[in-house]
C-alpha cells in the first residue's frame, strides 16, 4: 500500500516537471533545427543538428550588442539598487520607529500596480530628457522596480543581527560606516549575496520595460527574442536560437546560486 | 573635581518619563553599581552614559568634557553587554583587537595588548576560536578582554553576569572583583543582584522608577538606609518591616520617646528568638528554613481581632540550629538599638541613632 501511493507520488512528480520543462526542452532542440524541420508536421525527433541558427542570429541582428546591453543593464542597476537598498533595510532594521512598518507597506504596494499604469508619466519623462533607447533610462526604471523587494529582503536579512552586536561595535569606535564594513556586511553575506542575485536575475529577464523605453541602440535580450516574431514573420528555429541565447547565462548563473536564492527568500522565516 | 557628572539626566519615550532627573558624580578609579528591580531605569541610565540611548535633558560630562550629545564611538568607553554581543564571525583574538584595529594601533602593539588581556583572563589557548565554540564562561571573558585592552576612560557593565550558572557567576564575581582592584579602573555595573552589589561595589546606587533612592557604601545602606524601600531591597532575607499600628507591643519596646506613628523595621539578624517563650513578643513558628549555617525562622506575631485584622510576620536568622517545629510557641525579644524608624512616607526618621 505504502509502496504504491510512493510509485504514484513519484510519476505525479515527473508528470508535473516534465509538464514544466518541456516548452524548453522543445525551444533547445528547435534551436538546432533548420527552419523547414521546425515547422514540420509530425514533428522530426529525429535529424542532424546545426548551428547555422546561432551564426544567423548574430549576423542579422547583433546578438552581441544585445548581450552587452543586458550585462550592463542587469549588473548597473544590482549594484544601484544595493547601493540605496542596504541604507534603506539598515536604518529600518536597527532604527524602528512606528511608521517603519507602514513604510514597508508602501513599498510593497508600489509593485501591486500594474507597471503599465505608469508607463505613460515614464514614458513622457523619459522622452523629455533625451533617454528613450538610453542604457542610462533602462538602468533607473529596472532599479527602481526592483528596490521595493531588495528593500525588504535585506530588512529581513538584518533583522537577524542581534542589536546588541552593532552596539558593541559603536563602543568600540566603529563609525557607521565601520560597523556596516566590519559587521553587517559579512553577518549579512547570505542575505546581501541573495539579493543581488535575485536583482541581476530580474533585471536580466526584464521585458515590459525594455520594449517600452528601448530598441536598437540600448534594447536587452528582451528586445532581441521579441524582435524574431512579429514584423520580420515567425522564424521559429531562429527565434528558438536567440531565446537560448538570452537565457543560456542566467539559468548558468541561475543554476549555480540556487542555494543563495532559496536562502534569501526563506530567511527570516527559518532559523 | 569629578570624573564623571550626571546633571539632572532624563529620559522619556512619549509622555513616559523613565529617567527623571538624576545627578550622580562618580570619582575616578571608583567602582559604582547601578541596582534595582526590573525597570528601575538602571539599564537605561548605563546606556545613556554609552550614548546607546538619546539623552532627553540635562548632561553628562566625562573627564572634564560635556560627551552629551557626542556618539558611542567617540566617548572612549568600553561596555560588557549581558548577551555577551561578540562578533561571531570574528575570532576570539580579533574580538579583543577590533577596537585597537579600527583605531589604526600598530601590529605589533595590539598582539602584545591582546596576549596580556588573554593571559590575564586565561584565554591564551582560545585566541584562535571562534565565540561559537567557546562555553558561556568563556564567552563572558571575552567580553570583558575586549574591554580592557581597551585601556577606556569607564567600563560599563551591564548585567554580565545574569545569563551564567550560580556557580559561575560567584566565580565570575570574584574574577571582576580583582581586575577592578589590579586595573584601577572606573566601573559602573549594572545588577539586579544585590549581593553583586554589595560585594563588588565601593559605592551603590540604588534606583526605583527611574529615580536615586539613596547612594552610599554597600555597608551604609545596609546600616542606615534612607527609606523602607532600601532597607528592604538590601539584605537577605528582608528588613521585617512592621506598621506601628498593627503591633502597638513593638511601639513600647523601641521606646516611648522613638515610638511614633509609622513603621518600625528589624533586620532578622536582630530578632532573637527564645524557644521557652519568654521575651517582649509572643509568636508562632510558622516555617523554619535549615540553611546549615544559617537558620530562618518565619513566625506570625500577635492575635487576629482585637480590632486589628491580622497578625504580623517576623523572620529571624540565627547562626545556630534549633529543633523548633511549624506550630511551636516562642517568644521573641529585638537586640538594643537595631531599630530602623520609617514615617508613614516610608522615609528613615533620623531620631533612630538616637
Amino acid at each position: 500500500m505504502k509502496h504504491l501511493s510512493l510509485i504514484i507520488r513519484t510519476l505525479g512528480a515527473w508528470t508535473v516537471t516534465l509538464l514544466i520543462v518541456f516548452p524548453l526542452i522543445w525551444l533547445f532542440i528547435t534551436a538546432f533545427k533548420t527552419e523547414l524541420q521546425a515547422i514540420a508536421v509530425p514533428p522530426e525527433l529525429v535529424f542532424s543538428p546545426t548551428l547555422e541558427n546561432f551564426s544567423e542570429v548574430q549576423v542579422r541582428s547583433d546578438y552581441l550588442l544585445y548581450a552587452k546591453n543586458s550585462v550592463i543593464t542587469s549588473v548597473l542597476s544590482t549594484l544601484l539598487g544595493l547601493a540605496i537598498a542596504a541604507p534603506a533595510a539598515y536604518s529600518m532594521a536597527f532604527f524602528r520607529t512606528k511608521h517603519t512598518r507602514d513604510i514597508l507597506m508602501w513599498m510593497l504596494s508600489t509593485k501591486m500596480m500594474p507597471a503599465v499604469g505608469a508607463l505613460l508619466p515614464i514614458y513622457v519623462l523619459a522622452q523629455g530628457a533625451g533617454l528613450l533607447d538610453t542604457l542610462t533610462s533602462l538602468t533607473i526604471v529596472f532599479t527602481l522596480s526592483n528596490l521595493p523587494i531588495m528593500v525588504w529582503m535585506l530588512y529581513s536579512g538584518f533583522k537577524d543581527i542581534p542589536p546588541d552586536i552593532l552596539e558593541a561595535a559603536r563602543m568600540d569606535g566603529a563609525t557607521l560606516w565601520g560597523e556596516f564594513v566590519h559587521v553587517v556586511r559579512p553577518l549579512a553575506m547570505g542575505p546581501l549575496a541573495s539579493t543581488g542575485l535575485l536583482c541581476l536575475v530580474l533585471s536580466w529577464n526584464e521585458a515590459f520595460w525594455s520594449l517600452n523605453l528601448s530598441s536598437a541602440q540600448a534594447g536587452t535580450l528582451a528586445v532581441l527574442i521579441a524582435s524574431y516574431s512579429s514584423p520580420e514573420g515567425l522564424f521559429w528555429a531562429k527565434l528558438s536560437a536567440a531565446s537560448l541565447l538570452a537565457i543560456a547565462p542566467i539559468v548558468v548563473v541561475g543554476w549555480f546560486s540556487q542555494k543563495q536564492l532559496i536562502q534569501g527568500l526563506t530567511f527570516g522565516a527559518v532559523k | 573635581m569629578s570624573y564623571l557628572q550626571l546633571k539632572n539626566v532624563v529620559k522619556s519615550y512619549g509622555d513616559v518619563r523613565v529617567i527623571k532627573g538624576i545627578d550622580l558624580t562618580v570619582e575616578k578609579g571608583e567602582f559604582v553599581v547601578f541596582v534595582g528591580p526590573s525597570g528601575c531605569g538602571k539599564s537605561t541610565l548605563l546606556r545613556m552614559i554609552a550614548g546607546l540611548t538619546e539623552v532627553n535633558d540635562g548632561s553628562i560630562e566625562l573627564d572634564g568634557r560635556d560627551i552629551t550629545k557626542l556618539p558611542s564611538s567617540k566617548r572612549d568607553l568600553a561596555m560588557v553587554f549581558q548577551s555577551y554581543a561578540l562578533y561571531p564571525h570574528m575570532s576570539v583574538a580579533d574580538n579583543m583587537s577590533f577596537a585597537l584595529r579600527l583605531a589604526n594601533v600598530d601590529k605589533a602593539e595590539i598582539k602584545d595588548k591582546v596576549g596580556r588581556a588573554a593571559e590575564i583572563l586565561n584565554l591564551s589557548a582560545y585566541l584562535d576560536r571562534t565565540p561559537k565554540d567557546l562555553s558561556g564562561g568563556q564567552r563572558q571573558r571575552v567580553a570583558i578582554g575586549r574591554a580592557i585592552v581597551r585601556a577606556p576612560k569607564v567600563f560599563l557593565f551591564d548585567e554580565p553576569l545574569s545569563n551564567l550558572d550560580a556557580a559561575l557567576r560567584g566565580q565570575t564575581r570574584i574574577e571582576i572583583a580583582e581586575l577592578h582592584r589590579n586595573l584601577g579602573a572606573t566601573t559602573i555595573y549594572v545588577t539586579h543582584d544585590q549581593v553583586e552589589a554589595m560585594t563588588l561595589a565601593d559605592r551603590v546606587v540604588v534606583l526605583r522608577d527611574g529615580v536615586i533612592e539613596q547612594v552610599g557604601s554597600p555597608l551604609e545602606l545596609y546600616d542606615h538606609p534612607a527609606n523602607q524601600f532600601v532597607a528592604q531591597f538590601i539584605g537577605t532575607p528582608k528588613m521585617n518591616v512592621i506598621d506601628t499600628a498593627a503591633l502597638p507591643t513593638l511601639g513600647g519596646i523601641v521606646g516611648a520617646a522613638k515610638a511614633q506613628d509609622g513603621f518600625i523595621g528589624v533586620r532578622p539578624e536582630s530578632v532573637i528568638v527564645n524557644t521557652d517563650g519568654s521575651g517582649a513578643l509572643k509568636g508562632k513558628v510558622e516555617l523554619v528554613e535549615s540553611l546549615g549555617a544559617d537558620t530562618l525562622i518565619y513566625t506570625q506575631v500577635g492575635q487576629a481581632g482585637e480590632g486589628r485584622p491580622k497578625s504580623v510576620q517576623i523572620v529571624a536568622r540565627q547562626n545556630t540550629r534549633t529543633s523548633l517545629r511549624a506550630g511551636d510557641t516562642v517568644g521573641l525579644d529585638i537586640a538594643p538599638d537595631a531599630f530602623h524608624l520609617f514615617d508613614r512616607k516610608g522615609q528613615a526618621v533620623t531620631a533612630r541613632a538616637a
